[in-house]
């Protein structure tokens, strides 16, 4: 997997990632998809402020989310008061999302899309704004 | 459907459409008031934050009609290079249709077969897993005016319509006065599990955040506890992240209701587990009639994904995932799957209609996508038609095509469009396929000659 910036500053921390809907993003699909609205939903990160604190990550830091199937690097903001629970992270459903899902159904035609293993690490912001994404291998 | 034209000096011609229908959710609002000037809505009364944005960015855009392999192209240029793909191909793949007409949906089926291709729609990566659970469990259903008129608990399980469909409390579940419920709200108590505490949770008398990944264990838990049996406490807070008492709570709350809901959401089918978490949802609500009439509904998110279950089911005998290579349809999840057929590197072409796979597919199967033609309808420039081989331009369905939807419940509701748009629809485009398709596959028979399709390399060109 190639490697993008810094890691000296936070080890891999483990959490559920839960993709899911929001307004914004719904707007978006609407406004079209290439439109500033829908890029930047899909392509932020959210977190519970314990564990923003814990890490000691500030709104708009950087980090790396990783599956066994893929990786992206995206900001990451605090959650709004208590929408999510020490340990989990939430993100837009979007092509980054999408790229931290395997292809196996298990049977049922539907990759597993939320509720995901990933791994967590700070990483610098790139050159080019928001939504680096390294697939596996 | 009322239009009251009025004149103004140098503004464009104001039109007003009465009752329109919003196609942006299953929730598929029909009470809207759109103001229109030539090819474009300014305003839509009573629509949501997410009705609105459809409305009002659904335009007539400067885009060439048809693109092929980048380059524009006339429509029937794009259909006659479409058929050609499809017809050639040895496995091809037609999905999406979960937004656009049941008419087009019909037209898609009918191609598919013709292809002997494998049909699937959105429904497969959204509650497909619920489909495969109503096979197995069976559903107790009602439509939302029965939710409105008589619904006094109400549960949303693993669905956040606050952010997915914002009508749906004011519209039908939580805040109408009803029959059964004069005094709306006040009538009802509003439970929401989910492992985050959504913008829906905020709108409930009760929230029970359950753990990550715990939805099977906290309906088998309420299962249980509706059959009166004996739980370890200790074990169930450590399997589902809630005390007991909370079930026990939830469970004597669900008997003593008069009419109880569960909506549903992806919190369930996307999760693992999926279609097992489904039938334990549907098999609770099930066991719930031993005690009083409770029902459950998954909440569908494309404004016709309800249609394409119903279209598909009626043309074929399945919901999705259907297999029509040996001329008679074939169902397994799994498959024969849109993501699973990709995936696997299996179709060699494929028909993307009104969905966006590129976008939303795992990476094995967009790279696969990637590799092999393919034609895509979609009114708006996607991921996915930004690759296609042949990219069609289409009018956008309620907004300036006419037709029929089906509404999260299965009740059919008909369009009522604003402005006509220089674009062709989807069924047109479809139609036109399918045309050239049976010409090139099953030539109309000569006497004495056999009845056995064509081979593909007879085409005509």
């Amino acid at each position: 997997m190639e490697t993008h910036g810094d890691q000296r500053a936070m080890a891999e921390e483990k959490f559920i990632l839960i993709p899911g809907r929001t307004s914004r993003q719904g707007c978006g699909i609407s406004e079209g998809k290439f439109g500033t609205n829908y890029r930047e939903e899909i392509q932020t990160l959210q977190m519970s402020p314990q564990d923003m604190a814990r890490l000691q990550l500030k709104d708009g830091d950087w980090v790396r989310v990783a599956t066994e199937h893929g990786s992206v690097e995206v900001p990451v903001v605090a959650a709004k008061a208590d929408e999510l629970p020490p340990g989990v992270l939430f993100i837009a459903y979007g092509e980054l999302s999408s790229r931290l899902m395997g292809a196996d159904t298990h049977g049922s035609g539907m990759p597993t899309s939320k509720g995901l293993d990933v791994t967590l690490t700070k990483c610098s912001p790139p050159e080019m704004p928001a939504g680096r994404h390294t697939p596996a291998n | 459907m009322i239009d009251r034209e009025r004149s103004g000096a140098a503004e464009p011609e104001l039109k007003i459409v009465e009752d329109a229908t919003c196609t942006f959710c299953g929730c598929v609002c029909d009470d809207i008031e759109l103001h229109v000037q030539g090819d474009r809505i300014v305003e839509a009364k009573r629509a949501c934050v997410l009705g609105t944005a459809w409305f009002l960015n659904h335009h007539v855009e400067d885009r060439p009609a048809c693109l092929i392999r980048g380059k524009p192209a006339s429509v029937e240029e794009g259909i006659h290079e479409a058929a050609r793909i499809l017809a050639e191909a040895k496995y091809p793949l037609v999905y999406g249709l979960s937004d656009t007409t049941v008419e087009a949906q019909r037209v898609a089926a009918s191609l598919a077969d013709w292809l002997g291709a494998c049909l699937d729609t959105t429904t497969s990566v959204c509650h497909g897993p619920s489909g495969m659970a109503f096979q197995g469990v069976g559903e107790v259903t009602c439509s939302l005016g029965e939710v409105r008129n008589r619904g006094d608990l109400i549960i949303f399980w693993g669905s956040n319509p606050a952010e997915s469909h914002p009508r749906h409390f004011t519209k039908y579940s939580l805040m109408p006065k009803g029959l059964f419920v004069p005094n709306g709200r006040r009538d009802r108590t509003c439970v929401v599990v989910d492992v985050r505490k959504t913008k829906s949770a905020k709108a409930a008398d009760i929230f029970i955040q359950i753990k990550p990944r715990a939805d099977f264990e906290a309906l088998w838990t309420l299962r249980a506890l509706a059959k009166g049996l004996e739980l370890d406490a200790r074990q169930v807070e450590q399997d589902t992240g809630q005390p007991l008492a909370v079930w026990q709570d939830l469970v004597e709350r669900m008997k003593r209701a008069r009419f109880g809901v569960i909506f549903f959401g992806m919190g369930l089918t996307m999760t693992r587990g999926k279609h097992a978490n489904s039938e334990a949802l549907l098999a609770l609500t099930r066991d719930l009639n031993r005690h009083t009439r409770f029902v459950c509904k998954p909440n569908r998110g494309h404004g016709n994904v309800t249609g394409a279950d119903n279209v598909v089911s009626w043309r074929t005998g399945f919901p999705f995932g259907v297999n029509l290579a040996r001329g008679y349809p074939r169902f397994n999840p799994g498959e024969y799957t849109a993501a699973d057929v990709l995936a696997r590197g299996e179709a060699d072409a494929a028909l993307i209609l009104a969905s966006d796979p590129m976008a939303n597919f795992s990476q094995p199967a967009r790279e696969h996508l990637k590799r092999i033609p393919y034609v895509a309808l979609d009114p708006k420039e996607t991921p996915t038609t930004r690759h296609a081989t042949v990219a069609f331009t289409v009018a956008t369905y309620g907004i300036n095509v006419p037709g029929t939807v089906y509404r999260m419940d299965d009740v059919p509701i008909p369009l009522r469009p604003a402005f006509p748009s220089p674009f062709p629809s989807d069924q047109e485009i479809l139609e036109g396929i399918e045309r050239l398709v049976r010409q090139w596959k099953y030539p109309r028979p000569q006497p004495g000659l056999s009845l056995r399709p064509a081979a593909a390399g007879s085409l005509h060109r």
